[in-house]
């Protein structure tokens, strides 16, 4: 059993028009997707602007109600927990966000960040807190003498290390990371990454990993899920995946990805047109108006994720029937 | 043998507060050159000064910057020597630039055709007809659908990567020698940043202008440019064709910055991080500015700059180490 199961989870936003707030139909944010985080490991989501990533870190964070489908934490569904339950369950799965600028109150002490999910969630003495303030520190590789200064007085890797430690600090089993090096200088985005492995490693988390940068998502994921408009259209081990893709979205998108080396060429799949209206998405398989391959049944039937060689994906291309 | 189309010699910005004490070396003593019809990637951090350069090339720095010394040559001519009238004449015209933001460079209440017609009702005194005329081409020329219609239209009605193609437009509205993009794609996603660059290159071909892309990513330039241009505190470091800077980098920075990004095709492997952090470009630490950071750091690197040292065909790199290698 993985530590955390979505099960044909499903986020719609209901869509008021006029003055009235008549009916407007609803956003698909997510649309009926399933999927593992295993206990230790790292799901990556990748997938372009609107393809529903951010709406399944808030379901993850129980930030958003699902309205439909449930999300199972070590077996016990989310949905139904109230009180302990569900304190519990928040102070199991925590964040770390994109702007280490944005993301720390300027006007509290290093310390007091860091120790705000301990105090307000925990009765500890001034001698424990301190403590582990200074344990926190030192895991993210900052001084201790950090503790009493200000936000301000650090740099941007130094800031998303002190956001690292303050979602360490409850213990949790889950960090939802979104885009969590992208607002970084680039010579520094390789410590955070490497200190989210060895993080990974030494306590045993779990990471849900959000990202625009493919290589990135794919040096951190054991497994990638490729999400377009609301639904998964593969998921598989990350290598697998990066490499070998099947999808024709998931192909395009990695063609996309800059190349590490000028002699580095790969054929690009440029896809027509843009991203559809999450509102009202086109019927069958939501990518047949952009697909360079589509079929006649691609208008109409809509593909499930179904296992192929060695990951799930959702395209007739590889659906039993087709062949 | 012609002279390149664009030429900085030694050239060097600073900042200098109200009162004329405090002075900020945003860019040093950076010499390049670029041939028309080629693509140069300035690489950088933030703070490396790689903005502040692109803006000295347009003469278009705030009122605190200064040019202070060095020479700005461009298509034959000293920048340097013109006018600010006369540099309204070049910019726009010869030289054009796309900023960071491409959506929000866009004015919401003009329509397209305005807009890409105001370039060259500008500076080629066109009529407003002949002018339209000539955006409806461009429109065409940057692969937008039913240009006599969009030209009508306004910036909100297009879908992003349309907006992306109108400044596209609008920046070859005067069929410039050469382009600069200022981080083009940061923010974007991935398949729009690849139809972007795709444009950009397209552009290039058809209208044989040199590019300059201004970035920390060095994907872009992997995918985009012929010679980089590596800048760390305001200097520039290192400089080289481009296969040659990613097979045989020989700057300490230049090498690190390469083995820390993450590979699609090699997921296990540890990066290689850089300790410590970009430093801040009012307070820099003295002597080879990267010595705080660097693994190889001599006592030499400590109190005095590395001046450049050529390291290769055109390659060259401002290094302690390389000594005894010719001065470039």
């Amino acid at each position: 059993m993985a530590l955390l199961e979505a099960r044909s989870l499903q986020k719609h936003f209901p869509m008021k028009r006029g003055l009235f707030g008549r009916d407007g139909g609803s956003v698909r944010a997510v649309d009926d997707i399933s999927f593992d985080i295993e206990s230790g490991k790292t799901l990556g989501v990748v997938g372009e602007s609107g393809c529903g990533k951010t709406t399944t870190a808030k379901l993850v964070l129980n930030l958003e109600t699902p309205t439909g489908g449930e999300i199972r934490f070590d077996g016990r569904v989310l949905n139904g927990l109230d009180g302990d339950a569900l304190k519990s369950y928040r102070r199991s799965v925590q964040a770390v966000f994109q702007d280490p600028f944005a993301s720390l109150d300027p006007r509290m002490r290093v310390g007091g960040i860091i120790a705000e999910p301990l105090t307000t969630n925990e009765k500890l003495s001034k001698e424990e807190v301190k403590r582990r303030i200074d344990k926190l520190l030192d895991v993210v590789g900052l001084p201790a003498r950090s503790a009493s200064l200000f936000p301000h007085e650090f740099s941007g890797g130094q800031r998303q290390r002190i956001a690292i430690a303050r979602s360490l600090a409850l213990s949790p089993r889950i960090i939802v990371l979104d885009e969590p090096v992208s607002a970084l200088d680039v010579s520094i985005r390789a410590q955070i990454l490497n200190l989210l492995r060895d993080l990974q490693r030494e306590l045993g988390l779990s990471y849900l990993f959000i990202a625009h940068d493919l290589a990135a998502v794919a040096h951190m994921s054991h497994t990638i899920a490729v999400m377009y408009l609301g639904k998964i259209v593969e998921i598989g081990d990350a290598k697998v995946i990066a490499t070998n893709p099947k999808h024709p979205y998931t192909k395009a998108l990695f063609s996309a990805a800059l190349p590490s080396h000028p002699d580095e060429r790969r054929d690009e799949i440029i896809l027509a047109g843009e991203v559809p209206s999450p509102v009202n998405p086109p019927a069958g398989c939501r990518f047949h108006p952009r697909c360079p391959v589509v079929m006649e049944r691609c208008h109409s039937d809509i593909p499930l994720l179904q296992m192929s060689d060695d990951r799930r994906v959702a395209c007739h291309l590889y659906s039993a029937t087709a062949g | 043998m012609a002279e390149p189309l664009l030429v900085l010699d030694k050239l060097s910005t600073h900042y200098i507060s109200a009162r004329g004490t405090r002075v900020t070396r945003a860019v040093q003593d950076v010499s390049l050159t670029l041939d028309a019809g080629q693509t140069l990637g300035i690489v950088g951090e933030s703070g490396s000064g790689k903005t502040t350069l692109a803006l000295s090339i347009l003469r278009l720095l705030p009122p605190a910057a200064r040019i202070v010394s060095g020479q700005l040559r461009f298509d034959g001519e000293d920048l340097l020597a013109k006018s600010p009238n006369e540099m309204r004449r070049i910019r726009g015209k010869k030289i054009a630039m796309i900023l960071q933001d491409p959506m929000a460079s866009l004015n919401p209440l003009f329509t397209v055709g305005d807009q890409v017609a105001e370039p060259i009702r500008v500076h080629e005194g066109a009529s407003r007809r002949s002018a339209w005329e000539r955006a409806k081409g461009l429109l065409a020329s940057v692969r937008i659908a039913a240009p006599e219609r969009r030209v009508r239209e306004h910036p909100h009605e297009m879908s992003g990567g349309m907006r992306q193609r109108i400044v596209g437009a609008i920046a070859i509205s005067c069929e410039p020698r050469l382009l600069i993009a200022d981080e083009p794609t940061t923010s974007l996603d991935v398949t729009i940043q690849a139809q972007y660059l795709r444009l950009l290159r397209e552009i290039q071909q058809t209208h044989g202008l040199a590019l300059i892309f201004i970035t920390h990513n060095l994907g872009i330039v992997a995918r985009m440019c012929d010679t980089v241009a590596v800048m760390y505190a305001g200097r520039l470091i290192e400089s080289g064709p481009v296969r040659r800077i990613f097979d045989q980098p020989s700057h300490p920075y230049t090498r690190a910055l390469l083995e820390s990004i993450p590979r699609l095709t090699d997921t296990d492997a540890r990066l290689t991080a850089i300790d410590g952090q970009p430093p801040d470009p009012a307070s820099l630490p003295s002597g080879c500015a990267f010595h705080p950071r660097c693994l190889k750091a001599l006592d030499r690197c400590r109190v005095e700059a590395p001046p450049l040292y050529t390291v290769g065909p055109q390659h060259s790199a401002a290094c302690w180490l390389e000594e005894g290698a010719p001065l470039a």
